[in-house]
C-alpha cells in the first residue's frame, strides 16, 4: 500500500527568464514499510521534493498524495491536521522549542491532537528512552548537546501514529556511531509499517534505504534497489581484500 | 593480508588443528573470506617448513594440533607492526576505466559514472542490510570487517560524485577538439554529455 505518491510533480520558483525549475516531472511512490533515500548534488531538487512530500510547499504542476489524501485538495486546517498526525519531520534545523523541555517538545504534537497530558508525557518519556535519552525529560534544549537535541527531534518525529517520516540529513553533525543509531531508529519505524523518505549526501546513510533514488537537475535519473541475495556478496571476489 | 598471517594470529590464541583453524578464520572475518580445508593444510605445511609453527602429537581422534613457535611469534609481530602498502593492492580498474572513457570518442562518461554509482550503492545497501542484522555489537571483529567494506564502498560513491561534479565543470581543450573534429559544436556534446542541460562547449 502506497503512503506517499508524487505524480508528475513540477516545481518552478520565480517566473520568466529567472524561473528556476527545481523539479521537472518527478513521479515517486513510497509504500508502507519502505524507506527511500534521495541523493543528488546540491541544487538537484532533493529538499524541494521533501517539502512537497510533507505538504510544506505546493507543486506548480502534478499531485502529491499522503495516505490517500491529495494535499492540493485539502483545506488549510485539514492539511495542518494531516501534517501533525500523519507526517513526522526530521529536518536540519531541529525546530525544538527552546522554552519547552525535551519531553514537552516531544509530547506537544500529541497534546495538540487532544491526547491527554499525562498519556502524552508518558509516551514522550518512552520515546526518549528509545533514543537512549533516559533521564533527559526535564532538560531544556540548551542544556543538551547537539547530538542529544538531534535525538529529541527524532523522537518527536517518530512518536504517535505517523504514517510518513521525512528526514533531511538527519544525522547532521553526529559522530558515526550516533548517526548509525539514528538510522536504526528510522529503519525500525519504517519496518513497523511507516513509509520513510531520507534525503542525504552520505552514501553510507542512504544505504539503510530499500531504494535509492538519484536526482539530477530536478529529474530522477536512476534508482538503486537491493540485490536479492545479500549473502552472495560475501562470497564474491570483490567482497574480500 | 595472507592466510599465513591469519593462521599465525589464530595459533597465538593456543594450539589448534586444521578444521578448528578454518572455522576460527571464517568466524573472525565474518565469513567474508571463505577458506577451504586444503588451503589451511597447505599453509600449515609451509609454516612448519619455515619453522614458524610446530606439530604436536595427534589426539586420540587422529587430529594433529599445531602451535606457534617463537620465530612464528616474531614474524606475526612484524606483520602487525607493518602498514599495508597501497602498491600491494590490485590496480584500480574503475579509475582506469573512467580515464579511458574520458578520452575515448563517443563514450557517455556521465552514464559510466552513474552506472557504477548505482551498482556501488546497491553493494552498500547489501552490506548495510547485513549490518542491520547485528543488533548487539558483541561480535566486534565481524562488525569492523563489515565497516571496512562499508567505508570503502562509501569512498567510491564519494569519488564518483566528485567525478560527476568535475565533468559538469570541465571544458575540453579547444585545440585538441578542433584538431580531432573540425565541427566542435557537433563533437563536444556527443562525447561528454548526452544530457542537454550540461554545458560542455569551451567558454
Amino acid at each position: 500500500m502506497s503512503i506517499l505518491e508524487l505524480r508528475d510533480v513540477h516545481r518552478v520558483h520565480g517566473r520568466g527568464e529567472t524561473a528556476v525549475h527545481a523539479l521537472r516531472g518527478v513521479t515517486l511512490t513510497v509504500d508502507a514499510g519502505e524507506l527511500v533515500a534521495v541523493m543528488g548534488p546540491s541544487g538537484s531538487g532533493k529538499s524541494t521534493l521533501l517539502n512537497l512530500a510533507g505538504g510544506l510547499d505546493r507543486p506548480s504542476q502534478g499531485e502529491v498524495a499522503v495516505d490517500g489524501t491529495v494535499l492540493g485538495r485539502c483545506s488549510r486546517r485539514a492539511l495542518a491536521a494531516l501534517r501533525r498526525r500523519r507526517i513526522g519531520y526530521v529536518f536540519q534545523d531541529l525546530n525544538l522549542l527552546a522554552s519547552l523541555t525535551a519531553a514537552e517538545n516531544i509530547s506537544l504534537p500529541l497534546e495538540l491532537d487532544g491526547v491527554g497530558l499525562r498519556q502524552a508525557r508518558r509516551q514522550a518519556v518512552a520515546a526518549l528512552s528509545d533514543v537512549d535519552l533516559d533521564g533527559y525529560a526535564t532538560r531544556f534544549p540548551d542544556e543538551m548537546s547537539g547530538g542529544q537535541q538531534q535525538r529529541v527531534a527524532i523522537a518527536r518525529a517518530l512518536i504517535g501514529e505517523r504514517r510518513l517520516v521525512l528526514a533531511d540529513e538527519p544525522t547532521g553533525a553526529l559522530d558515526s556511531h550516533t548517526g548509525e543509531a539514528v538510522l536504526r531508529l528510522l529503519r525500525s519505524k519504517v519496518d513497523g509499517g511507516a513509509a520513510g523518505v531520507l534525503v542525504t549526501h552520505d552514501a553510507r546513510h542512504a544505504a539503510w534505504a530499500d531504494r535509492v533514488v538519484f536526482l539530477r537537475d530536478g529529474i530522477i535519473v536512476d534508482t538503486s534497489g537491493p540485490l536479492d541475495q545479500p549473502d552472495e556478496l560475501l562470497a564474491a571476489p570483490g567482497g574480500t581484500s | 593480508m595472507s592466510v599465513k598471517h591469519g593462521i599465525l594470529a589464530l595459533l597465538e590464541r593456543g594450539p589448534m588443528y586444521g578444521y578448528q583453524l578454518r572455522v576460527a578464520f571464517e568466524e573472525s572475518t565474518g565469513g567474508t573470506w571463505p577458506l577451504n580445508i586444503g588451503q589451511v593444510y597447505t599453509t600449515l605445511s609451509r609454516l612448519e617448513r619455515d619453522e614458524l609453527v610446530r606439530p604436536l602429537p595427534e589426539s586420540e581422534a587422529g587430529q594433529r594440533p599445531y602451535e606457534i613457535t617463537d620465530a612464528g611469534r616474531a614474524d606475526l609481530a612484524v606483520w602487525f607492526a607493518t602498514p599495508v602498502g597501497w602498491t600491494d593492492r590490485p590496480r584500480d580498474e574503475l579509475a582506469i576505466k573512467l580515464a579511458l572513457a574520458l578520452t575515448t570518442p563517443g563514450v557517455d562518461v556521465r552514464a559510466v559514472v552513474q552506472t557504477q554509482r548505482t551498482a556501488t550503492m546497491r553493494t552498500l545497501q547489501e552490506y548495510t542490510r547485513l549490518k542491520a542484522r547485528i543488533h548487539q555489537p558483541t561480535d566486534l571483529s565481524w562488525n569492523l570487517v563489515l565497516d571496512a567494506m562499508l567505508f570503502r564502498a562509501e569512498a567510491e560513491v564519494r569519488w564518483l560524485d566528485h567525478c560527476e561534479a568535475s565533468l559538469v565543470r570541465y571544458s575540453p581543450p579547444v585545440a585538441s577538439l578542433a584538431q580531432a573534429v573540425p565541427d566542435e559544436t557537433a563533437a563536444a556534446p556527443d562525447r561528454f554529455a548526452p544530457h542537454a542541460e550540461v554545458e560542455v562547449s569551451p567558454r
